[in-house]
């Protein structure tokens, strides 16, 4: 015995440091498979988690939301949930991966496509890319302009076929479909087109800008879009 | 209160500094990890990267008083205590799985001994662990997601043995009042401790402590 429980104990992390991934993807399809949903109670379950920088996050309401559209912009404009509830929408089915490992599969999101929002507001010439800010007051977010073009990056007004609620970015968030989940901004209230690439909150905090799922970050998950 | 008589030294001040800040330092890391990973939680506390900052710190700093306190003869002596198990400490865990009440023990029981050869072991793979997943260059992605799948289960495994080993402490009051101060009375060493005095390499310089104030 004696320091047989140490070695021991270091052991099995060593082995399970190796396994983890194959361990990690095992719970993961057993979660799926389980009607009681009393795997989601298990440490390391998938599934959506809440992060937040601020301490508390104001709510925002079909009244008094607001989106503003400015920058480089021929028409800046400030669209209430009616109005973009009232523009072309798209829906989105697909994984949701967090660069912290968890990944939840066929997500469904609808909103409006960015691209729409940005020919409305026209560019101006000499644009380069956009930045995103946030009613939380701290989380900002960007993207080149050609990313944000992409049909796949929607400013999302449902998710999993609900109004998003508040704990997950609501009433409006953004979606970037291609890329880890913390470009997908939660409680979005600003879009600005500028002349270069500002970086986000977490990447002022070492996390990549060009945040493409399975190609950065130094992560290899499975793309997503 | 009923006074306390013939009192004998269990735990030095650095043993109980060592047990103190240790504690405090897991208290933290518990908390906060459960405000990052607990949804109601989260959102009740938000404030992601400063609850991240303590968190990792704290978790830092856990190894620190024990490689401190390791400069103390007493803490040494303690520790070599606790990973030795001796045929008395087989004997005392067939006693316990027995309910026997004929339970050998040194200064450390055999289950104190687990408790303490867990900490140690648990300790240093959550660390580690715990490095993987915050110097991400440290190593390639899928060993992150590995040490991610460790520290989770493993975090939950120490805060269900915690639970149980505060357990232990709140149903024995003399032990407590042996950590808090350092001091615990004679005849309860005698009951539960029945070979620590008389084995011990401690014969030699007996800590007997005529006094009944607490220190």
């Amino acid at each position: 015995m004696g320091r047989r429980v140490v070695l021991g104990l270091l052991g099995l992390g060593a082995v399970g440091v190796a396994a983890g991934p194959y361990l990690q993807r095992a719970e993961s399809s057993l979660a799926e498979r389980d009607p009681s949903g009393l795997s989601g109670l298990l440490p390391g379950n998938n599934g959506f988690r809440y992060y937040s920088v601020v301490t508390s996050v104001p709510e925002r309401t079909a009244v008094d939301y607001t989106l503003t559209v400015d920058g480089l912009v021929e028409r800046p404009a400030t669209h209430r949930l009616a109005d973009l509830q009232a523009m072309p929408q798209r829906r989105l089915v697909k994984d949701v991966q967090c660069v912290t490992g968890w990944r939840v599969p066929d997500t469904p999101f609808e909103g409006v496509p960015l691209a729409h929002l940005l020919d409305a507001a026209g560019v101006e010439p000499g644009a380069k890319a956009v930045r995103f800010s946030c009613f939380d007051g701290a989380y900002t977010e960007s993207l080149t302009l050609e990313q944000a073009r992409r049909d796949d990056v929607l400013v999302a007004l449902r998710m999993q076929d609900n109004p998003i609620a508040h704990d997950h970015g609501g009433p409006v968030r953004l979606y970037v479909a291609p890329m880890y989940f913390y470009k997908s901004a939660k409680w979005l209230s600003g879009i600005t087109v500028t002349d270069a690439v500002q970086p986000g909150y977490w990447e002022r905090n070492g996390y990549d800008v060009d945040a493409w799922v399975g190609r950065s970050n130094g992560r290899d998950d499975a793309p997503t879009s | 209160m009923r006074r306390r008589a013939e009192l004998i030294l269990r735990f030095t001040r650095a043993e109980r500094w060592v047990h103190r800040t240790t504690a405090a330092l897991t208290g933290v890391c518990l908390a906060t990890a459960a405000c990052l990973y607990l949804a109601p939680l989260a959102e009740l506390v938000g404030n992601r990267p400063l609850v991240v900052t303590v968190h990792v710190w704290c978790g830092l700093a856990l190894p620190v008083p024990l490689l401190l306190g390791l400069a103390s003869r007493a803490v040494r002596a303690d520790v070599t205590r606790l990973s030795r198990f001796t045929p008395a400490d087989w004997q005392w865990l067939r006693a316990v799985r027995a309910r026997a009440a004929h339970r050998p023990a040194g200064k450390f029981n055999a289950g104190q001994k687990l408790y303490a050869q867990w900490t140690l072991g648990s300790m240093l793979v959550i660390v580690g662990t715990g490095l993987l997943m915050w110097l991400t260059h440290l190593a390639p992605p899928s060993w992150r997601t590995g040490a991610t799948f460790v520290h989770d289960w493993l975090a939950a495994a120490i805060a269900v043995v915690v639970a149980g080993h505060i357990r232990m402490a709140w149903r024995d009051r003399e032990a407590r009042l042996g950590m808090r101060t350092g001091l615990v009375e004679r005849h309860w060493a005698e009951r539960e401790h029945p070979q620590w005095q008389a084995t011990d390499a401690e014969r030699e310089h007996p800590h007997w402590q005529t006094t009944d104030a607490e220190r």
